[in-house]
């Protein structure tokens, strides 16, 4: 499979519709391993490295799993399509950093993908749409079984699956979910929410991870430890406060529609108007409003039928997938006009915002004698 | 996250030598984790990889798996602090919970075989010792 492959198809989690997709974009889980007494990729030469790659990649590619699968060396990926499996979370800006000795492998689909050599000798991960990190677990923990079986993982009785880095040890697993909160944002709750979740060890991050910043009101939520806890304890748990986060920003849409309309539908209107009609706009800017505009969707101020052209545009609207389908290298003004020309030409025959369409849930005082006499 | 400003002097007062080596480490594992690891294993040097708990300070990362082993008592109140348990209670790799059933077998062989020279049941004892060479060969396989 080549890369232009990987560039022209989306992605099964994009596309797909797993459950409470409206809030919950992909779910994705990730294990890392090692290989027993071989020097960890940030500690070992580049001899040593390409060893491990050398030993590690051919049975990566053997799996079942990654029949036809995107296999590349680092070193032969452009700084620009680097960046685009970046975008797609396919692989980490870290690993995205590294040249000669590490490697992606990933499937078709691009639900599975394996990093060689990030800052661990093997960083598996599984992505799915919606809440499923149960069956994330399940399709990296089978990929994880069968490598085992081929390759000599440092494993401990006490400590687990041994780890680059201590904060990692024990299970090897991150379970992570993107949120889409923008309820939560404009009624000003999210702090609340952010702060009681880190309270229960759980981290909060933004859209690419560790140390970023959070745009389109997305939200990453993952386990913070990875020792002393079973598996499907951590993914248990982490799935209960989502869909806990998942009632809370349904009850701030409720609230925004019933107690500020006229905020919603301005935010609203003017997503869909600059959207419309600017002619420059930095990425940030368009994730906000395209944020806005699946908000639109999700309430039903917009056709149900509109929402996968806005789920594509907020990755063909990031940097490295611009320059990449525009095929060449642009500069940051360049790359706002053509930003702005891409989503116009997307929204041209998009429909108006419809607000009577908008649909109220029953008001919660109904009196509940009354359906019970019904 | 709290920033101190310290001077030349505070700074070697409170054993700050290399500046980006003290803000990696505790950065990522909290004020005194690079001290922590330093204690339980003075001028230690991982016989596997080389590494030692200078180039952890340095880094926040280990160098092999072997390190767990090497700096064992200075990652133990590490892993503490930063963890729900100090022990794994997750998965269990297949090949892991074989060699352990392997070597619950040869422990139990090498007991017995003990007790057969002792009580100088030579004919036990030559069983028992085909039976660990039989073992030996399915472990190193």
């Amino acid at each position: 499979m080549k890369f232009s492959q990987v560039m022209s198809s989306a992605g099964e989690w994009l596309r797909g519709e797993g459950p409470h997709h409206q809030v919950v974009v992909s779910s994705r889980v990730r294990l890392a391993r090692n290989l027993r007494h071989r020097a960890f990729p940030g500690w070992a030469k580049k001899t040593e490295r390409t060893q491990v790659l050398e030993l590690v990649k051919p049975h990566v590619e053997a799996l079942p799993e990654m029949q036809d699968s995107f296999s590349e060396l680092l070193q032969d990926l452009s700084a620009l399509e680097k960046q685009v499996l970046v975008e797609r979370h396919l692989i980490s800006r870290e690993h995205a950093a590294k040249g000669v000795g590490s490697a992606v492998v990933m499937n078709r689909k691009q639900t599975l993908s394996i990093m060689i050599n990030e800052e661990d000798h093997l960083r598996m991960q599984a992505i799915r749409s919606g809440l499923q990190l149960k069956s994330a677990f399940k399709l990296v923990d089978k990929v994880d079984s069968t490598l085992e079986n081929k390759l000599d993982i440092a494993y401990d009785q006490r400590l687990g699956y041994l780890t680059a880095c201590p904060t990692n040890v024990g299970t090897g697993m991150r379970a992570s979910a993107m949120l889409h909160l923008p309820g939560l944002v404009l009624s000003d709750l999210i702090n609340q929410v952010i702060q009681a979740v880190n309270k229960i060890g759980l981290a909060v991050r933004g859209l690419y991870g560790e140390g970023t910043e959070a745009m389109g009101n997305l939200f990453q939520i993952s386990n913070q430890t990875t020792l002393g806890e079973k598996e499907d304890e951590i993914i248990a748990r982490l799935t209960k406060v989502i869909e806990t986060i998942i009632d809370k920003e349904h009850d701030a849409r409720q609230m925004l529609i019933q107690k500020k309309p006229d905020t919603l539908w301005d935010q609203i209107g003017r997503a869909y108007g600059v959207l419309t009609y600017a002619h420059a706009m930095t990425s940030k800017e368009a994730l906000n409003l395209l944020s806005i505009m699946k908000l639109g969707v999700d309430l039903g101020a917009f056709p149900e039928d509109r929402r996968l052209p806005i789920d594509e545009l907020f990755i063909e609207t990031q940097p490295a997938h611009l320059q990449k389908t525009s095929q060449q290298k642009l500069n940051a003004e360049e790359r706002d006009f053509l930003r702005a020309e891409i989503i116009r030409g997307r929204l041209k025959l998009f429909p108006k915002p419809d607000m009577g369409k908008v649909a109220r849930e029953p008001d919660d005082e109904t009196p509940s004698e009354l359906n019970d006499n019904e | 996250m709290q920033k101190v400003n310290l001077c030349d002097a505070c700074s070697k007062e409170k054993g700050v030598q290399d500046p980006t080596g003290f803000a990696l480490a505790d950065l990522l594992l909290g004020i005194g984790a690079a001290e922590e690891i330093e204690k339980g294993a003075p001028a230690q040097k991982c016989p596997v990889c080389g590494f030692t708990q200078a180039d952890f300070k340095k880094t926040g990362r280990l160098g092999c798996s072997a390190c767990y082993h090497t700096f064992a008592e200075g990652l133990e109140s590490l892993l503490k602090a930063m963890h729900k348990g100090t022990e794994h209670v997750g998965k269990l790799p297949e090949r892991a919970a074989r060699q352990l059933r392997l070597s619950d077998k040869m422990r139990v062989l090498n007991d017995n075989l003990e007790k057969a020279v002792a009580e100088e049941n030579y004919e036990t004892a030559a069983n028992l010792r085909d039976q660990i060479k039989q073992l030996e060969h399915e472990i190193a396989n």
